[in-house]
Parts: C-alpha cells; structure tokens; sequence
C-alpha cells in the first residue's frame, strides 16, 4: 500500500535533483506522475528509467514562465490520468549577486520563473482541483524567502512564494484545496547546493551554522513533500515547512 | 506499515484521545512504545487494547510535573526495550479563564504541566538519546503557542514550550537530537477541543466560518504530523513549528 495510491502529481522543475527525487519517491509511494522542465532529451530519459522501475511516469516540456506550456501539461495530465490531486511546484532558479550588481534582467528572471512560475502553475491546476473536490499544492520556496538573507534577489522572490502559499490556502480552502510551502536550508545535490560546495571556507561556515551538523540531501525535503502531498496532512494548510537541520532556529 | 520500524518511543498524556491515538498510530507503524498518564486503570486497559491487536506498548505511571516519575519512566523504558529513540510530550491541560480570572494556582498548576512537563521530559531522555546516538523529541504546542487566544495561562504555557523547543534544537542537535513542535487547531473528537468549543466565545458555526478547510481537526490529523516528526523521514528537520490548523494561522 502506497501513501500517494491513487493520486496523481504534476511536479515542475522534474529533472534537477530535488525534482527527481521527488518524481521517484512519489512514483513509488503509487502516485502517477507527470513532470515538465525544459531539457527534453533528459525529461525522456528520467522517464523511462522511471518506468523501467515499474512506476507510472512522464514528461512533459514544462517553462514555468509560460501560461500556455502550464496549460498544456495540466491538459495532458487529465488526458493521460484523468485527474490532478497534487502539484508540485519546484522549478527554481539561483542567482547570487550583491544589490549593485543585480541587473533588472537578473531581477525579471529570477522572479519570472521563482515567483510568476508558482503562480501560473497554481492558476492552471485551481480549476481541476476544485471540480474533484480538492488537491494539495506545494510550493517550493526556501529559508532565504523567511529572513534577511543576503541572497536578496533569490531570497526575496521565495518570500513572495511564502505568501502566495498562505494566501492560495486561504482563498481556496473552501473547494478542499490545501497549500504549503517548503523551505530547505542547504542541499546537496541541488540547485542550492553545488557551486557553493566547492567554496570551502563557505562550506564550513554554512555548516557550523546547521545545528544537525551535515547539509541536508534531495531526500529530505522530498519527504516533506511527501507528507505534504497526502492525505496524512489533511488538516494542514497554509504553513511554512522548514527543512534545514535547525539553521532558521539558530541563526 | 513500518515507518517506526525498530524505535522505541515514549508519550506522555498516552490514555486521552490525542494520546491514545499516538500510541495506537505508533504501535501499527512497528515502534515499541512507552505510554505514561495518570489514570492506572484507563492505562492497564488500553495496554491490553493495543497489546490484543499485535502491538507492544506499555503503560506506566507518569504524572509529567514529577521528575522522578520521568527518571522511572526512562528507567523503565530502557530495561524493558533497551533505548529510547522518541519522546512525544503529550500531556496538557487547557484553562480558558481571562487574565482577570486566573488564580496564581490557575497560573502554576497550567504552567507546571504543560511547559514544566516538557522541560523534565526532555532533560529525563536527553542523556539517552545522546548514547543512541540521537533521538527525536516532539512537543505539542498550540495554534494558541502562535496567536493571541484570551485564555492568558494556556497561551503563556504554549507559548513557553515553542522556544523551549527551538533552544533543544540548537543545543542537542550536535547530537543527533532533533526536536519539533506541533500546533493543532482544535481537535475536535478529544476532550480538550470539546472543552474548547464549549468555552469558545464563537458558536461553532463562526468558527468552521474562520476555518479555511472548513472543518475541525481529528486525533488522526495531529498523530500523522507527529509520526511525520518522529520517523527518519524527517531526519533533516528540527526547531520547526508543525502548524495543523485547516489553515487558521495562515489568515
């Protein structure tokens, strides 16, 4: 018996690390999957690996910023299942520059695919959701998004998502529709992770700020999601879900 | 069903409703249990509930506001199953007198068991924990630990084992401990949430009206975020606030 039997997921952002891990621990917890992001040739590949394990998986070509490419993979996945319970949004992307430097091409970019994508993904899903009576969206935002960090351009786009988060839960609570949001500290293996793993001196600085005293891995945050995605958490719905080994607590 | 598969796990206030539920809910996903209350009758019997249904739990005396009580308990937990890997800090009393109302009796008598019980709870595992090489503790707060509820000793004691539980987090965290807290809305189906409703100053009715998934909570709701906490799942979160209020704080 599965925790996601049943269900079905449409997860953005599929073939990065966290969107991976994700998309194969719902497949094996019984979900069928659909998952867009924007490298066809990997999506293809993810998918049948996927199968091949026996789970029920595909791609789809997902832009996040694009309203029509949400419609269409919101419109496959109905084809395809005959139903959407669960949206995953994870595609994200990180820029670190100083205030100065942040061009408003950075600036337009990194809110178009962090904050807009979330939105648009929410706003294709919203309708199916409330026809079948309810369905959980997750919405992938970050510690940065809960303080001053100073990633201010990634930090705040995800801050932005926190709210949208409490505010979808709030207006579409009624229809059984639940919202939350993640926040991961550090990932290895991620987008959040690996050009920064190889700075040492900002390595070690990280980690002697993480109170669990390692970097958490795509793993741990695809069983927040987990949790968040099924029934278990029927009652939960507007919250922000830390996983970061106690480094919000302890900054 | 075998999340807790091969922990050991203690929870305070195990005979009421929310208890009840925990031990029950922790006994079919393969943990050991210890289950301390006050009642000895009401204990014996639900032992051999759950002990008649495959599951090894046992009851012991514990009332949470003696540490001795708590150094038996641990004692006894040890002997009977060699470690102790959870502790669910369970037990609580709800007082809904204003400020004006509350006795220092009132104040003392709520605040030594549901913050001073916390505290002797997780001082009672800690050094345990640390020779297992870690532990997860969780500690049930209340949406009333987050807002402004007129019931001035409850929402000071709830407030109190908030920050208790985030300074855990940072201090055991080196080793291995993590340690959470939840925060239930009102529980619909265990005497405290039926005290609750019938002192709310709102008919139910404004209430639901508030609620944005427009229903109460159940004992399950609560267990399955404190499985979530207890399990390996979460094994990268600690010093979080698991909010599981149909969306009520997000408002």
């Amino acid at each position: 018996m599965g925790r996601l039997d049943n269900k079905i997921a449409l997860i953005s952002g599929g073939t990065g690390g966290q969107g991976t891990a994700e998309l194969k621990l719902f497949c094996q917890e019984g979900a069928k999957v659909v998952f867009g992001d924007l490298d066809d040739e990997k999506g293809k590949v993810l998918e049948s690996e996927v199968r091949k394990d026996g789970g029920e998986a595909t791609y789809v070509h997902l832009d996040v910023t694009s309203e029509s490419d949400w419609q269409k993979a919101v419109s496959k996945t109905i084809e395809l299942y005959d139903g959407l319970d669960i949206l995953v949004n994870n595609a994200g992307v990180l820029v670190v520059k100083s205030l100065e430097d942040t061009t408003e091409e950075d600036w337009d970019f990194v809110y178009a695919v962090n904050t807009k994508g979330p939105f648009l993904g929410i706003k294709s899903a919203i309708s199916i959701m409330k026809k079948s009576g309810g369905g959980s969206i997750i919405n992938t935002s970050s510690m940065a998004g809960l303080y001053g960090s100073p990633l201010l351009l990634y930090g705040s786009s995800k801050a932005a998502v926190a709210n949208l988060s409490k505010s979808v839960a709030v207006q579409y609570g009624a229809y059984g529709i639940r919202c939350n949001s993640l926040h991961p500290g550090v990932l290895e293996g991620t987008l959040m992770g690996d050009d920064y793993l190889d700075d040492t001196e900002w390595y070690k600085k990280r980690l002697s700020q993480v109170p669990l005293n390692r970097m958490g891995v795509p793993t741990d945050l695809a069983m927040a999601a987990l949790y968040l995605a099924s029934d278990e958490s029927s009652y939960v719905s507007g919250l922000e879900l830390m996983v970061d080994g106690g480094m919000f607590v302890k900054r | 069903m075998d999340r807790l598969e091969g922990k050991v796990a203690l929870i305070s206030g195990g005979t009421g409703g929310q208890g009840s539920t925990e031990v029950k809910l922790f006994c079919q996903e393969g943990a050991k249990v210890v289950f301390g209350d006050l009642d000895d009758e009401k204990g014996k019997s639900l032992e051999k509930e759950v002990r008649n249904s495959g599951g090894e739990a046992t009851y012991v005396h514990l009332d949470v506001t003696s540490e001795s009580d708590w150094q038996n308990t641990v004692s006894e937990t040890i002997e009977l199953y060699g470690k102790l890997n959870i502790l669910i800090n369970n037990a609580g009393v709800l007082l809904t007198k204003r400020l004006e109302e509350t006795t220092e009796e009132d104040w003392d008598f709520v605040q030594s068991v549901n913050s001073k019980g916390v505290f002797l709870g997780a001082k009672s595992v800690i050094s345990s924990m640390k020779d297992s090489g870690g532990g997860s503790i969780v500690n049930i707060s209340s949406i009333a630990g987050l807002v402004g509820r007129p019931w001035s000793a409850y929402v000071a004691s709830k407030g109190a084992v908030r920050l208790l539980t985030k300074s855990i987090a940072v201090q055991y965290g080196p080793n291995g401990i993590r340690c959470n807290s939840v925060h239930p809305g009102i529980v619909s189906d265990n005497s405290m949430g039926e005290l609750t409703l019938s002192q709310f100053p709102f008919s139910e009715d404004q209430l639901l009206d508030d609620t944005p998934l427009k229903r109460f909570a159940v004992s399950e709701d609560i267990a399955m975020g404190v499985l979530y906490l207890s399990s390996d799942e979460s094994s990268y979160v600690t010093g979080t606030e698991l909010v599981i209020d149909g969306g009520i704080y997000a408002k």
